[in-house]
């Protein structure tokens, strides 16, 4: 049933079409003595979303953090291997982490607004970058963005409250737009829907897919019908491990590996 | 029987009465499909409780009680001239014979009839066996003090006998109806709770103590020195007159203390603001854990240093540095005392900079990591965080740290003591002295006093201040990192 919604919903695209984005090669990532990722293996395509599925502790999450490098936020994490973003390493001395977060955004777990106005969130990344030379400029992209994320109808009228005042599915739309307003080329999304209810769920991944036309979007998700729903391609992870990845619609229908199958299935994880 | 050989005793009936309790519920034998509700050692517990709690209030309060009741009893029996007597004083008159009843102790058979008699004088008597009158005394006091021995022995014996009567009782009530099903270590859990409400209960109290102990004196004070006098007053000049000569009084000023006062904790916090919060920033964000590690509990020894200490190292090497710097920047005359607000100000900002730091960083730190995270991944660097969302969102619990580091400025006294100088200046350079409101309280509380001249009485109006204005910022700062707390909760 989950695997005829997955098929319903969008009009597979062939691998071709798309540009690979970022390509990840031999990704070990090592939190003091433990070592979280294993020689991972991963392309992320242009203009598609990319789910990354697995139980608890796989570290699918800990792949998503290299790809915009906040694992260097964190004192004890060790990462090897190469990770090009348009065939530049972004591990290399040369990147300046702050313009690659630029290009590469992030969606958090849970909602994190500032403890500022809805606008002045959004204005937030063109301010420190300097994308918007004058007053009217930064308007246009503020509102821009929150057309983007889909929420700008709900927030017109209040730009100038607290974002922490919204619900928690505005407030995640909100940091979607947060987002968005630096241009970036990549967003990057760790279980994006995870505290927000069904209704706010449908919201944000129809969103999800509408981004896709303009971004690349790299999901981590615990909800299989999720992955199902919203993504073109599928990376299962396991105990560290890339088990398998591949387009979305065979990875639900016809899993090369068991364990995927179990997984998808529910029988672990 | 002293109240020590009592407290022994009861504390013996206790361990008894728990050892009992102990072995009787560990005999206990539930029948099936019961069990027990307590441990056998929490109806040891309450056994020993209802042993000895009931047994040491009672004592107490007999403690208490008995000398001023004793006193009373001695007092109504002495002779009605005495006690009518216009220029007589109980507690003198009292003390004397509490001092003869001593002594009355040391005396063989036949002095005692002799001093009885009023054939010998009292005071070199008693001299002769190490008891030390103020007066020569007179034949009355005698027997009143030997009732005085009596009833004491009484009291004594009487409440020595009835507290260990009262801890068999209580052994016995928490001995009586061990059962299986007795809760006792409900029972146990509510003494508990009542242990810590009066713990609670005596801080509260020696607080609002330490507040009348200081307002009775002060009102005494405004009796001799008209209110207006003392707070709008701009000279400082207590002049202290003979005792009894009466007279000037001299000017009691509060305005250039608490100018000088305001002034150097403003000096302090000028130079520990800055600093400490940067250091918490560094500690908060920027550290290694490593670091970390070494350098917050280094700051927090800064913190642990005695204010003393602070004080010689101001006096000792801060103010002569200063002046000699001063000396040799303007070329011959100094114009930086080696005593003045700069010096004190400067080295009581040494002083408060753990404060600053570790309340700041704990303040930081407390700001959600998601609000850092969320600004890293939009691609800013760690200060347009630190600077643009960490620090607003933070902001008012760091304005509450620093008022509670501005209200121990103000109260802090033995470097300002050493460093500041005693001179009640009103100025506003801070290369000279200027005095506070804990320097002048320690001036005019040290040396031999007479505890009813405005000159010693006005520390206590000055105290009163002190503390008045310490607790509003408290009272401020707690209200505003209260509501600080409630935005992420």
């Amino acid at each position: 049933m989950l695997t005829d919604v997955a098929m319903e919903q969008k009009l597979a695209p062939t691998q071709d079409q798309h540009m690979i984005k970022i390509q990840g090669q031999e990704v070990c990532v090592h939190y003091g003595e433990k070592q979280a990722l294993f020689s991972v293996n991963l392309d992320v395509r242009e203009n598609q979303v990319t789910a990354l599925i697995g139980p608890s502790g796989c570290g699918k999450s800990t792949f998503l953090r290299c790809l915009n490098r906040m694992n260097d936020t964190i004192d004890s994490a060790r990462v090897s291997g190469t990770i090009t973003l348009d065939g530049e390493n972004i591990y290399d001395k040369a990147i300046d982490v702050v313009e690659l977060r630029a290009r590469v955004g992030m969606v958090f777990q849970k909602p994190n607004p500032f403890p500022k106005s809805i606008y002045e969130n959004v204005a937030y990344g063109p301010r420190i970058h300097g994308l918007a030379k004058k007053k009217a400029d930064l308007d246009e992209i503020v509102e821009t963005s929150l057309k983007k994320a889909a929420i700008w109808n709900e927030v017109k009228d209040r730009l100038h409250e607290a974002g922490t005042g919204l619900s928690g599915g505005q407030q995640q739309r909100l940091c979607i737009a947060r987002a968005i307003a630096v241009s970036p080329e990549v967003i990057l999304m760790d279980e994006p829907c995870s505290a927000l209810d069904p209704i706010a769920t449908a919201r944000v991944e129809e969103l999800i897919d509408e981004l896709r036309q303009n971004y690349t979007i790299v999901i981590v998700t615990h909800s299989m019908q999720q992955a199902a729903r919203v993504s073109q391609r599928t990376a299962m992870f396991h105990l560290g491990y890339l088990v398998e990845e591949g387009d979305t619609d065979k990875m639900f229908t016809n899993p090369d590996d068991k364990r995927t199958q179990d997984y998808i299935t529910g029988r672990f994880g | 029987m002293s109240a020590a050989t009592v407290l022994l005793i009861v504390l013996a009936i206790g361990a008894a009465a728990f050892a009992v309790a102990y072995r009787r519920a560990a005999g206990l034998r539930p029948e099936a499909g019961q069990k027990l509700h307590s441990r056998a050692g929490y109806h040891g517990a309450y056994a020993f409780v209802m042993a000895v709690l009931p047994a040491i209030l009672f004592l107490a309060l007999w403690k208490a009680a008995s000398p001023a009741y004793v006193e009373n009893a001695v007092w109504n029996d002495l002779p009605e001239q005495v006690q009518t007597a216009p220029d007589s004083n109980k507690s003198l008159l009292m003390g004397m014979v509490t001092s003869i009843g001593d002594g009355v102790r040391r005396l063989s058979d036949a002095e005692l009839e002799q001093a009885k008699a009023g054939s010998v004088d009292l005071r070199e008597l008693f001299a002769a066996k190490g008891v030390a009158l103020a007066s020569s005394g007179e034949p009355y006091m005698v027997p009143a003090a030997v009732a005085y021995n009596e009833m004491t022995d009484a009291s004594v014996r009487y409440s020595g006998i009835g507290t260990i009567l009262l801890a068999l009782a209580g052994a016995v009530y928490g001995l009586t109806g061990i059962s299986v099903r007795r809760r006792a270590r409900n029972n146990v859990e509510r003494i508990m709770l009542w242990g810590l409400m009066a713990a609670s209960t005596i801080a509260i109290l020696t607080t609002i103590g330490i507040v009348l102990s200081m307002l009775f004196q002060t009102i005494s004070f405004f009796q001799s020195v008209p209110l207006s006098n003392f707070f709008f007053g701009t000279v400082w000049d207590p002049r202290f007159a003979a005792a009894g000569s009466g007279g000037t009084t001299g000017q009691f000023g509060l305005i250039p203390l608490l100018a000088g006062t305001l002034y150097i904790a403003l000096v302090a916090m000028l130079f520990a603001v800055p600093i400490g919060l940067f250091a918490a920033i560094y500690m908060a964000e920027y550290a290694s854990r490593r670091v970390r590690s070494i350098v917050k509990p280094v700051l927090e020894i800064l913190a642990g240093i005695p204010t003393i200490v602070y004080g010689i190292f101001a006096l000792a090497t801060v103010g002569p540095l200063l002046r000699d710097l001063s000396a040799a920047l303007a070329g011959g005359q100094p114009f930086i005392l080696a005593q003045s607000v700069l010096t004190a100000g400067l080295v009581m900002g040494i002083m408060l900079i753990p404060f600053v730091s570790s309340l700041s960083d704990d303040i930081i730190t407390a700001v959600p990591r998601a609000m850092h995270d969320g600004s890293l991944g939009l691609g800013a660097t760690r200060s347009e965080t630190m600077r643009r969302v960490i620090l607003p969102a933070a902001l008012p619990g760091i304005v509450g740290a620093l008022l509670l580091t501005a209200s121990r400025a103000i109260g802090e006294t033995m470097i300002v003591v050493l460093a500041a100088g005693v001179a009640a200046n009103l100025t506003i350079n801070p290369g000279e002295a200027m005095t506070t409101i804990t320097v002048k309280i320690v001036n005019q509380l040290t040396g031999d006093l007479e505890f009813t001249s405005p000159q010693t009485l006005v520390a206590f109006a000055l105290g009163i201040t002190l503390f008045a204005i310490t607790l509003a910022m408290n009272v401020f700062a707690l209200y505003i990192v209260r509501k600080y707390r409630e935005q992420y909760e």
